[in-house]
């Protein structure tokens, strides 16, 4: 990131060399790299204790760079007395403490917008794998079955009615992407939104009763863990398709996979689970949904830029500049 | 009413309608016509004795699929006028025959236009982010252990290039736009109320786009117009998709540059020699197979038995036709 320094800021630019970056878990080797040209790097999952590093270490941290897999939380902030700033290398702020970050001074940054494109490209990617089985018919060929016979039907994607929870960045580019096919667009939010036609609904039961296919786009917070209940599964029905690409808690998970196994929901397309990486063996069962490892980030292009953004946040704090993208 | 008179019609008899298919193939609305029309099927279990007689007689002929019907044939039913496809493609009619004839031909018209369209934006979402490929990795229990997937790439912004921008073409345009790809096409003529950049032939077209996506109509000029030219000037990065017909493409070449990683991905629902799938295909991640079932939804069936329907009785009232073939 090319900026003109005044002469404080070289030497606060300087000085950086010595900042302890704390990286909380291997996430990309490109933001490594950067973190390592610039700061002081140190790598919490290379310690082989947790506590021991801590001890020894805790006090050169003044920044943290975390992830979906591992935040910030109110256990590893206590521990890093002098720590400034926690860089979340992810929009969602689940795993991120924000009340103790509040109570303690500490700044917290995320990666909104370059990361929104993507994830509603797998939200819309799901759908149509899910309604079409795609992902079925290629398993069907690998395995010479074409042979035997053709494909069974599929369902057609272009004119459902989408339902979207959470209808923020991401929601609203999942709309517009739908709107190309023909889908009619309704939602559920905290509250309603001013600038758009699409009609709200007050709850998620409502919401799923009147859409064929529920998007859950949510951010996970106290309020919406299992937001996707079973009330709100019976109401999507038999007929109806769930799509998961905000966080696994969002969605009562047992739950899901009895309505799936017992047809009581025609199918889901799921990115996020539960128990990521080892998600609930049942889902390896069942034909009708299809399961991505938490990808609706993981290009080549947004990976950088998101890492581009942890990094210009934190070179940022140190020069005492304004931040790029605050939470906290 | 009925055609030329026959020993066994009388004017009151429902007209005849002459089957041509593949043992095979049948059609699921077959039941419906046998009460509207004397259904002659060359199949008919057990076999018609009046076939080989009123089949000489019959005026119009419904053929299944990509069942061809040849000069032979037409010869052999002398009296067809007019000839019913179910596909959307009209490659298996000898139309230079049914010209001489003076034959009228019918298409599936629009009828599966959006469930193709829908299907190739699903397979391009599906080589971009492999959705095919981490459903797999994640069914074979290697999320926790590998703990990362390969990185995919972007969907949104990338440029798509259309090849033969018809009924599918158009609505696969419309929903590319919405993910904020740029359109370039290739068609026989540029299209007169068309933004999008037209490229005179394919190969420039390929030079200039990330993503090719072929849905254009075989015929002896676009036999094999998807070559090696055209797939080196896509390049390493390129992505092809074909929802067309296999011999659009020259598939020996195609699966040589994938193999040798000089084209970046594939999502195929064609292929020349179908069922066959040409085995070094079956074991590649970059490529996405499926058993030529874009339009196999209950919501194209649904439109073809609307547009037959509503052809036949047309064709016996002397009403104008749908979905008609331009012979001259």
């Amino acid at each position: 990131m090319q900026m003109c320094l005044t002469e404080t800021e070289r030497v606060l630019s300087t000085e950086m060399e010595n900042v302890g970056v704390l990286m909380t878990c291997s996430m990309s080797a490109y933001l490594e790299r950067e973190l390592e040209k610039r700061f002081k790097l140190f790598r919490l999952w290379e310690s082989n204790s947790k506590a021991q590093f801590l001890a020894g270490f805790g006090e050169s941290i003044r920044a943290v760079v975390g992830d979906t897999k591992v935040g910030a939380d109110a256990e590893l902030i206590d521990a890093l007395p002098r720590l400034e700033v926690v860089a979340s290398y992810s929009v969602g702020l689940d795993k991120i403490d924000l009340n103790k970050c509040r109570e303690r001074g500490i700044r917290v940054t995320n990666t909104p917008d370059v990361l929104t494109d993507d994830v509603a490209d797998v939200a819309i990617g799901l759908a149509l794998a899910t309604l079409r089985k795609i992902c079925n018919a290629d398993a069907f060929v690998r395995s010479g079955q074409w042979r035997n016979g053709d494909f069974e039907l599929a369902n057609k994607f272009s004119g459902k009615s989408i339902g979207i929870v959470g209808l923020g960045r991401i929601g609203t580019a999942i709309a517009k992407r739908a709107e190309a096919f023909g889908c009619s667009i309704s939602y559920h939010s905290r509250t309603k939104k001013q600038n758009t036609n699409y009609k709200y609904y007050s709850n998620a039961v409502d919401l799923a009763a009147n859409c064929e296919v529920l998007v859950v786009a949510c951010a996970l917070t106290n309020e919406t863990r299992h937001i996707v209940n079973q009330e709100v599964i019976d109401a999507l029905g038999p007929k109806g398709i769930l799509i998961n690409i905000g966080r696994g808690p969002l969605i009562d998970e047992p739950k899901l996979i009895s309505a799936l196994r017992e047809g009581r929901l025609a199918g889901a397309g799921l990115d996020v689970f539960e128990n990521e990486p080892d998600i609930n063996e049942s889902f390896f069962g069942l034909q009708n949904v299809v399961l991505l490892p938490h990808v609706g980030t993981d290009t080549v292009e947004t990976s950088k830029a998101m890492a581009d953004l942890v990094v210009a946040n934190l070179e940022l704090h140190f020069l005492k500049k304004p931040l790029l993208t605050p939470v906290v | 009413m009925a055609g030329a008179a026959n020993q066994h019609q009388t004017p009151e008899s429902p007209p005849l309608l002459l089957l041509h298919r593949f043992p095979s193939f049948n059609l699921y609305f077959l039941p419906f016509l046998q009460t509207k029309y004397t259904v002659l099927d060359p199949f008919a279990d057990p076999p018609d004795p009046s076939f080989p007689t009123l089949s000489k007689s019959a005026r119009v002929m419904l053929c299944f699929g990509p069942t061809p019907v040849t000069s032979e044939d037409l010869d052999r039913y002398p009296s067809v006028e007019y000839v019913l496809g179910t596909s959307a493609g009209i490659n298996n009619f000898d139309l230079a025959a049914c010209r001489r004839r003076g034959i009228r031909v019918t298409s599936a018209g629009d009828a599966y236009s959006d469930d193709v369209a829908d299907y190739a934006v699903g397979l391009t979402i599906d080589v971009l982010r492999r959705v095919s490929a981490a459903d797999r990795f994640v069914r074979a229990g290697s999320w926790p252990v590998q703990n990362e997937y390969t990185l995919g790439s972007k969907v949104s912004g990338k440029r798509v290039g259309i090849v033969g921008l018809g009924s599918i073409g158009s609505r696969v345009a419309k929903r590319f736009e919405a993910f904020g790809c740029s359109i370039a096409y290739n068609s026989r003529k540029q299209k007169p109320h068309v933004t999008y950049t037209y490229h005179a032939n394919v190969k420039d077209l390929a030079s200039d786009v990330d993503v090719l996506i072929v849905c254009c109509a075989l015929t002896n000029e676009t036999h094999r117009i998807i070559n090696k030219d055209v797939m080196t000037a896509l390049g390493k990065m390129g992505v092809i998709v074909n929802v067309g017909r296999g011999a659009l493409i020259d598939e020996k070449e195609l699966v040589e540059l994938l193999v040798r990683g000089e084209i970046g991905g594939a999502g195929l629902d064609v292929f020349e020699n179908e069922p066959h799938v040409p085995e070094p295909l079956l074991t590649l991640d970059n490529v996405v197979l499926s058993p030529h079932k874009a339009v196999l939804t209950p919501d194209s069936f649904a439109a073809l038995e609307e547009l037959v329907r509503s052809n036949l009785e047309a064709f016996f009232s002397n009403q104008p036709l749908r979905a008609e073939v331009e012979l001259n």
